[in-house]
């Protein structure tokens, strides 16, 4: 290599160098270059690690609100750290910051005991996403109403740009998390330990969120997945055979759960998934 | 329009910055915090702009790494400015972004003639980009680094000199470096191209709680130190009005106690002016 080129590389391995100090346990015995480690050394670069730190776990502790609220400020910014150790945000936008903590911390070993946690993360995930997702107008309730039975059936409601959902079977998910992210006059009565469901979305200025069952989040999904109305509901059916399909339908509509409406010319070869 | 003071906008603050009748109040932002596809926060920056002008201040183009700014970033900071129309758009002499991992800090580096090159490219290509010239604002400093080709104030007026960028002066910067590096505040800034300024920060800053005051932190959670008010006299008794940024990032306080600090901003501001008339 020319001293040219070695000139030009400077600027990067000095880069390489401050980075991996930024983030080393100990500096000392990371092995850094000396013009880094010499830098290290210095009390002033304590500013430099504790600063990307704390933006790392402030960012994470404002996407997950619900999380903290549960763990308490200690032990979630303890495992927010060990988090951002090992996962720096891939670009500014810190809203984005931490897309996989839910499966993060159901692999976080102190977490064990807390099996709810990645779940509750997860809701917290989709309030972030509802928030900032493209606004649009959602579909009035008077447009599905006012379609023949025979449209109906073909009709293909395209979930809200900003609709998230989920269905959890095995634990309340939805009621921890609607717990600890308004705690304000949230009722504190004893938890029946169920399976639940959430829908939230921003269909205006404010997210909300609505709870769903089994056959509303697998009606949902067959939506999302551009399948008619007639296939929701068999999808719905599936899942829970008693599954009240007007009462589901009037839920969503309510919640403004859909972005867009348009009726197939003709019944579609459906395929099953 | 005479230049005026500004504040740093939080989302806690949205509505008394929408109603605030105060003359001249403009509002800075970190564009990171707005590069979302919709929701509330954009539709209240929008808000906010149909009343008051809007300056973003940005973080995370990493002029200073030894890569090319981020092209989905600028392409997304670029839709922004198009539809906030700010009136600057500002940066550091720092990087942030490096191998695809962003430090949430402004990083310092090695003020050489490579690190020139490459900080005049990636400002051209910023500037390119938004179809607008950005200023540049000098960093707070904590440690020392072996191998500066330049001095800082060069550096800036070189860049400036063949990019056409302007430069953004953090008063508290200046003073918190001066302290944490040894030099004197009062000359770096005697010694500032006031021609190039475009604009000026203000800021409080706090004693690292571990080493106390040898260390000072820019920590934007107090307010104006009155050491920083001084120098800020000084400075606009030398370079007359610039527009003005009180910013504060952290530790809140109430809307009305940032609107009086940046009064005494204000009053700096008319200050030359009267002693004009």
């Amino acid at each position: 290599m020319t001293r040219a080129a070695i000139a030009a590389r400077r600027l990067e391995r000095f880069q390489d160098e401050f980075a991996r100090a930024l983030l080393a346990e100990d500096a000392a015995a990371a092995g850094l270059a000396p013009e880094i480690a010499r830098l290290a050394a210095q009390p002033g670069f304590a500013v430099y690690r504790n600063t990307v730190m704390k933006g790392c776990v402030d960012a994470l502790q404002a996407n997950y609100p619900s999380v903290a609220r549960l763990v308490g400020d200690e032990w979630f910014r303890a495992a927010a750290a060990f988090y951002a150790r090992a996962n720096l945000p891939r670009h500014a936008t810190l809203a984005d910051y931490g897309v996989d903590f839910a499966a993060f911390l159901a692999a976080f070993a102190p977490a064990a005991e807390l099996p709810y946690l990645p779940g509750v993360a997860s809701l917290d995930r989709f309030w972030t996403e509802a928030h900032a997702a493209r606004d649009e107008t959602p579909v009035d309730a008077k447009a599905v109403a006012c379609l023949s039975p025979g449209e109906l059936a073909r009709a293909v409601l395209r979930p809200h740009a900003s609709a998230r959902w989920a269905w959890f079977e095995a634990q309340p998910i939805a009621t921890i998390w609607r717990r600890n992210r308004y705690p304000e006059g949230a009722d504190d009565g004893e938890i029946e330990w169920r399976g639940e469901g959430v829908l939230i979305v921003r269909p205006r200025a404010a997210v909300e969120h609505v709870e769903l069952d089994a056959a509303a989040c697998a009606f949902l999904d067959a939506c999302a997945a551009g399948r008619t109305l007639a296939a929701a509901a068999a999808a719905a059916l599936a899942v829970r055979a008693n599954a009240d399909l007007a009462g589901l339908m009037k839920r969503l509509l309510d919640a403004e759960a859909f972005g867009s409406l348009s009726v197939l010319e003709q019944e579609p070869q459906e395929q099953l998934p | 329009m005479a230049p005026s003071a500004g504040l740093g906008l939080k989302p806690q603050h949205f509505e008394e910055a929408l109603a605030s009748p105060a003359d001249g109040l403009w509002f800075e932002v970190h564009p990171e915090n707005y590069l979302v596809e919709g929701g509330p926060r954009l539709a209240w920056l929008e808000a906010i702009r149909a009343r008051h002008p809007v300056a973003l201040h940005g973080v995370a183009l990493s002029l200073a790494g030894a890569a090319r700014p981020d092209a989905g970033h600028l392409r997304r900071l670029g839709a922004l400015v198009d539809r906030i129309q700010p009136a600057l758009v500002s940066e550091h002499l720092a990087w942030s972004t490096w191998r695809g991992a962003y430090h949430p800090d402004l990083l310092p580096f090695p003020r050489t003639d490579e690190a020139l090159a490459r900080i005049a490219d990636n400002v051209g290509r910023v500037q390119d980009a938004l179809r607008r010239p950005i200023a540049i604002e000098n960093p707070s400093h904590y440690v020392v680094i072996d191998g500066h080709e330049w001095d800082e104030i060069a550096f800036l007026e070189a860049l400036a000199r063949r990019t056409g960028c302007r430069l953004l002066l953090d008063v508290n910067n200046v003073f918190v470096s001066a302290r944490n590096l040894g030099f004197s505040a009062k000359a770096y800034l005697d010694g500032f191209p006031g021609a190039l300024v475009e604009e000026v920060h203000l800021a409080g800053h706090s004693a690292d709680p571990a080493l106390g005051p040898a260390l000072l932190v820019d920590s934007h959670d107090a307010p104006v130190d009155p050491a920083v008010w001084t120098l800020y006299e000084r400075l606009v008794a030398r370079i007359g009005p610039r527009p003005t940024l009180i910013e504060r990032d952290d530790n809140l306080p109430a809307f009305d106690a940032l609107l009086a600090e940046r009064e005494r901003a204000q009053s700096v501001l008319r200050a030359p002016l009267r002693e004009a008339a």
